[in-house]
């Protein structure tokens, strides 16, 4: 024999890459759909917010009102505060209820009775606290009622020669902590969950295709005859995944990395981090990640009987990055050093804390990627197991 | 050479393989013969070391598969039960895959691959992709891929499972072929008809045992019978799942 053979792991890696970039629907998986995901979520929702904000900041409020009459006064103060009086729904509280109206002023008979006699006259908010998108309207109305309602008692007590400020024994000055980034703190934890669910993407067709895939096509059989150990084999298999998976990951990180310069964020005053710090930063985390999902992916696709049971199980699988991200926006708790040593979560926090321009100290990068990376090989002993079993092969 | 000597297989409580021994020779075709279910599967997986066998060992040109099973891979070339291509490469791409894992570099593999092309008649879908062979298509090119890093030892489990008329000519033909280069060819099959006329050894299998191991001549004289066929049913006891 002349010239160099290539290495068996080496053959099984570019023999693999090579007949799934001939799978159109799996390229397109790992180039676009795995890649976009974290962008296009992310730009649809920056983008929400931003109008929403802006709408409810400069808009015309639309207040319908019920016995506009009865409060003439109040009425025309309410129209200097930019609110737009509109005809009442004949049935309010369910008008409220649909999502047809924000919010309704109910404004009774008795109201100029009230007020004449200096007793305090009552008017109505009907309106649904369970609906958020409502919250901004609710407060504005809310708060050209009581400063109608302030200025009117100042006027009152001026009249009976009093001073306006007896009526305010203590006064409270806010002084709001928060910065853009964590008034954010939703959107900023839902984000990394879209890169890990890229790589989740990015691997899953190669996955299935070359455990389950291969031994439903029966192609596994022959394939093990071959003077090569299985662990060679499957580490071929693996790094071809992995390799999938990360091309998916690195594009999302690229991608996300030009749509966050176009999106209008600063209206939100919020401030992203997202330069070659960022990506490289990320990358590094990623990486072990990436390996350790190929590796559980391939372990449920031993798993399974047929290339469909795969399907499901990996699809399953698809659910667990999403675990700490849900706990991590529904209890936001203070990051602890530890929880850098739970794969998912360690990504999941260093990514956000990366984009929000955080501190993520070397120690905790390592204790990461160390941490991940021994998740892995724990996986991949348990695969290589699956392998090495004579059940594996055995199509028929 | 390869030799079985007392292997036992079973799964659960199912005894596949309950004491198989035989020897196929080198030059010779070794046929092993008996009703679906008698085995041979799991016996022929046990000798190109995809099973342990619960008991006994495989010897493959006197090397034991339990100590050097790597060894005994390159020796061995297996077109197994399980047949299936990689449909999105071409029929030489396949080949080649098989040649590198076989560890050959690139121009042994390419000259080697070549000659099979040529020998199994398949120049014109070679750079085909797999996907839509016909039967045949798929069994030439199974083949030209067990066969890439010119093994000694051949062994196919129902080589002509599928096949055609003609198909199944040229497959007999190029065993004939595997013979005359020196190779030791064992092949299962349930056809009477191809194991009496391409075998110089016949081992009948069932029930997991070995009920005979003869020439086709010795076996006629041995049981009697003026056909193979009968033969066959007196040897494995029924004619329960066996095909003229």
């Amino acid at each position: 024999m002349t010239g160099i053979a290539l290495k068996p792991m080496l053959v099984v890696f570019l023999k693999e890459v090579r007949e799934n970039l001939r799978d159109r629907r799996t390229v397109l998986n790992t180039l676009l759909t795995g890649p976009l995901l974290a962008p296009v979520i992310f730009a649809l929702i920056i983008n929400g917010v931003v109008a929403r904000e802006l709408d409810k900041a400069d808009k015309p409020l639309p207040v319908p009102v019920i016995g506009a009459e009865y409060a003439p006064n109040l009425i025309a103060a309410l129209k200097q505060q930019n609110i737009v009086i509109k005809d009442a729904p004949s049935d309010p509280e369910r008008a409220v209820r649909e999502m047809d109206a924000d919010l309704v002023l109910s404004i009774p008979k008795n109201f100029a009775d009230s007020w004449r006699r200096g007793e305090p006259a009552q008017v109505e908010l009907i309106y649904d606290a369970s609906q958020r998108d409502a919250q901004g309207s609710v407060g504005r109305l809310r708060g050209a009622l009581e400063s109608y309602s302030q200025r009117t008692g100042a006027l009152r007590l001026l009249a009976r020669g009093l001073s306006p400020t007896s009526m305010q024994p203590v006064v409270v000055a806010d002084r709001d902590q928060s910065t853009a980034q964590t008034r954010s703190g939703t959107l900023f934890a839902m984000l990394p969950y879209f890169f890990i669910l890229g790589a989740f993407i990015g691997g899953m067709a190669l996955a299935i295709d070359t455990t389950a895939g291969e031994r439903e096509r029966q192609s596994l059989e022959p394939l093990f005859v071959n003077p090569v150990s299985r662990s060679r084999i499957l580490l071929g298999k693996l790094a071809a995944t992995s390799a999938f998976a990360l091309t998916s990951v690195l594009l999302g990180i690229i991608a996300f990395s030009l749509v966050g310069r176009v999106l209008p964020t600063e209206k939100l005053g919020m401030t992203l981090e997202i330069g070659p710090h960022f990506a490289l930063l990320t990358m590094f985390v990623m990486l072990p990640l990436v390996f350790l999902i190929a590796t559980l992916q391939t372990l449920a696709a031993a798993f399974a009987k047929s290339f469909r049971e795969a399907q499901t199980y990996l699809s399953l699988l698809m659910f667990v990055p999403a675990v700490p991200t849900m706990l991590l926006s529904l209890f936001p708790v203070k990051t602890e050093t530890w929880m850098y040593a739970v794969p998912l979560m360690g990504q999941q926090i260093t990514i956000t804390r990366l984009m929000r321009g955080d501190a993520v100290t070397a120690e905790q990068l390592g204790l990461c990627f160390v941490c991940t990376t021994t998740a892995a090989l724990l996986v991949y002993a348990m695969t290589a197991a699956i392998y090495r079993g004579e059940r594996l092969a055995i199509s028929t | 050479m390869i030799e079985a000597l007392g292997l036992h297989k079973a799964f659960g409580v199912v005894k596949a393989v309950d004491g198989v021994s035989f020897v196929a020779r080198d030059g010779e075709i070794t046929g092993l013969l008996g009703p679906n279910g008698a085995g041979k599967t799991t016996t022929l997986r046990m000798l190109y070391t995809l099973m342990k066998p619960d008991a006994g060992s495989v010897l493959v040109d006197g090397i034991d598969v339990a100590r050097d099973a790597t060894a005994v891979r390159r020796r061995l070339g297996v077109l197994p039960d399980a047949r299936g291509l990689y449909k999105r490469l071409t029929a030489r791409e396949n080949i080649d895959y098989f040649a590198q894992l076989q560890g050959l570099d690139a121009a042994s593999g390419r000259a080697r691959a070549d000659a099979l092309i040529a020998a199994l008649d398949m120049t014109d879908i070679a750079d085909r992709r797999t996907e839509g062979f016909s039967q045949g298509q798929r069994v030439k090119t199974a083949i030209a891929r067990a066969l890439v890093h010119d093994p000694g030892n051949v062994i196919l489990d129902e080589p002509t499972n599928g096949l055609d008329v003609m198909a199944t000519r040229a497959m007999r033909a190029f065993m004939r072929r595997l013979k005359d280069e020196g190779r030791c060819v064992l092949f299962s099959s349930h056809i009477m008809q191809e194991v009496g006329a391409l075998c110089d050894r016949i081992v009948v299998i069932a029930r997991g045992r070995v009920v005979a191991d003869a020439s086709p001549a010795a076996l006629l004289a041995e049981t009697g019978a003026t056909s193979l066929e009968d033969a066959f049913v007196a040897v494995i006891g029924s004619e329960e799942g066996l095909a003229a």
